[in-house]
């Protein structure tokens, strides 16, 4: 057998073992460098691809940082006010119960004003899947507090730190959502490392599938980062929110439907 | 003994220099350029590509999905 020395001989197309997926746009996303949504995108995007979906799927963009998100999947999507992406979805899903419908939003948007949206299409166990993205802050109107900032945690209104005495206590969403009777399955991931990507992108492939049986709400955090908001660079951002968040808001299922069995909750080790 | 070679290939224009690729990747295979790209970010490259395995943890965690690999056993 040839000895195989130069890259030429490797770049090959039967030698190929990731790209991207076309079900991502060629546009250049407008996320910061190394910020957590392009990477949730592109694993929702591979799922679509993988499970035949691209032209089933309905998505539903939040305000926030992924407001621009129809820009960047393939995939036909409607935007919503502010925090009403699930009563959106609601409506999509009700109509076309035939489509897979999800809802993609940050914290400020799920967590804050869109509360109420979120417990009751939850409670109602409407067949959408919410993905969730907690970056512990509003990431685009320039880093304010959110109900999701965690104790300690800096930010453009809470300068020294959350004071849980004076600003109250953080919003654990995904442990409230799987207490309600309407969501099927319920899980915290993150996209902050290799093995992280991987069991998120598993998780996401189940969540999918999950929905196409049509038995409630499926719900997937993905604990992520803010390297502008937070003011670090990404490196140190994935670093802070390993030791900072990930403690307050443990990875794994939260709630996995009565034939699965239940998966670790502790993260595992990478 | 069969061996693998990997090989990335990095969208330079869309790189967005943030460094997550590299202290993923577990060879020490890539590295920021010293030049920029059009955005003016120093972006990532295959700096060692002899050391390159092909495990793709640099595309799984690139946020902007401009990594490719390819991988083969010699
Ligand atoms: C009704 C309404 N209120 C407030 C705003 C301002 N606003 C825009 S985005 C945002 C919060 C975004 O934070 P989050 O949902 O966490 O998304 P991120 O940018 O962090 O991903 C707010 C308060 C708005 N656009 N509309
Ligand atoms: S402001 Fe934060 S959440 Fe928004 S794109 Fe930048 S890093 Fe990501
Ligand atoms: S494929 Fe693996 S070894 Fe090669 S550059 Fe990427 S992370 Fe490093
Ligand atoms: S992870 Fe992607 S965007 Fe970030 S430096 Fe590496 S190749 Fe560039
Ligand atoms: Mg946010």
């Amino acid at each position: 057998m040839a000895e195989i020395t130069g890259i030429k001989e490797i770049i090959r197309p039967e030698n190929l073992v990731y790209k991207r997926t076309k079900v991502m746009t060629d546009n250049i996303l407008s996320y910061c460098p190394g910020c957590g949504h392009g990477t949730v995108h592109r694993i929702l995007a591979e799922i679509i691809d993988e499970e035949g979906l691209q032209s089933e799927t309905i998505g539903v963009s939040p305000v926030g940082c992924a407001v621009l998100m129809y820009n960047f999947l393939d995939i036909d999507c409607q935007e919503a006010a502010h925090g009403r992406a699930p009563a959106v979805a609601t409506g999509i899903k009700r109509l076309l119960p035939d489509k897979f419908v999800f809802t993609y939003q940050g914290d400020g948007d799920l967590a804050a004003i869109g509360t109420a949206e979120t417990i009751h299409a939850c409670n109602r166990g409407e067949n959408i899947l919410m993905i969730f993205i907690n970056n512990g802050i509003y990431g685009m109107t320039g880093g304010q507090m959110a109900p999701t900032t965690i104790p300690g945690m800096r930010s453009s209104t809470s300068p020294y730190g959350r004071d849980v005495k004076i600003m109250g206590n953080p919003l654990k969403m995904t442990d409230i959502v799987a207490t309600l009777p309407g969501t099927y399955y319920v899980t915290r991931q993150s996209v902050h490392t290799p093995a992280n990507v991987r069991r998120t992108k598993k998780a996401m492939r189940k969540a999918v599938q999950y929905q196409k049986l049509n038995r409630g709400a499926c719900f997937i955090e993905i604990v992520s980062n803010c390297p502008s908001g937070w003011k670090m660079t990404p490196v140190e951002s994935n670093k802070w929110m390993e030791e900072n968040m990930i403690p307050f808001y443990p990875l794994g299922d939260l709630k996995t439907p009565p034939e699965e069995p239940a998966s670790n909750l502790k993260p595992e080790a990478k | 003994m069969a061996k693998v070679r990997g090989s990335i290939v990095v969208d330079i224009e869309k790189c967005k220099g943030c460094e997550v690729c590299m202290v993923s990747c577990p060879t020490g295979t890539i590295a920021m350029a010293g030049e920029v790209n059009s955005k003016g970010y120093n972006y990532a490259w295959p700096a060692n590509p002899d050391l390159c395995i092909g495990c793709a943890n640099c595309a799984m965690v690139c946020p902007d999905g401009v990594i490719t690999v390819y991988k083969t056993k010699i």
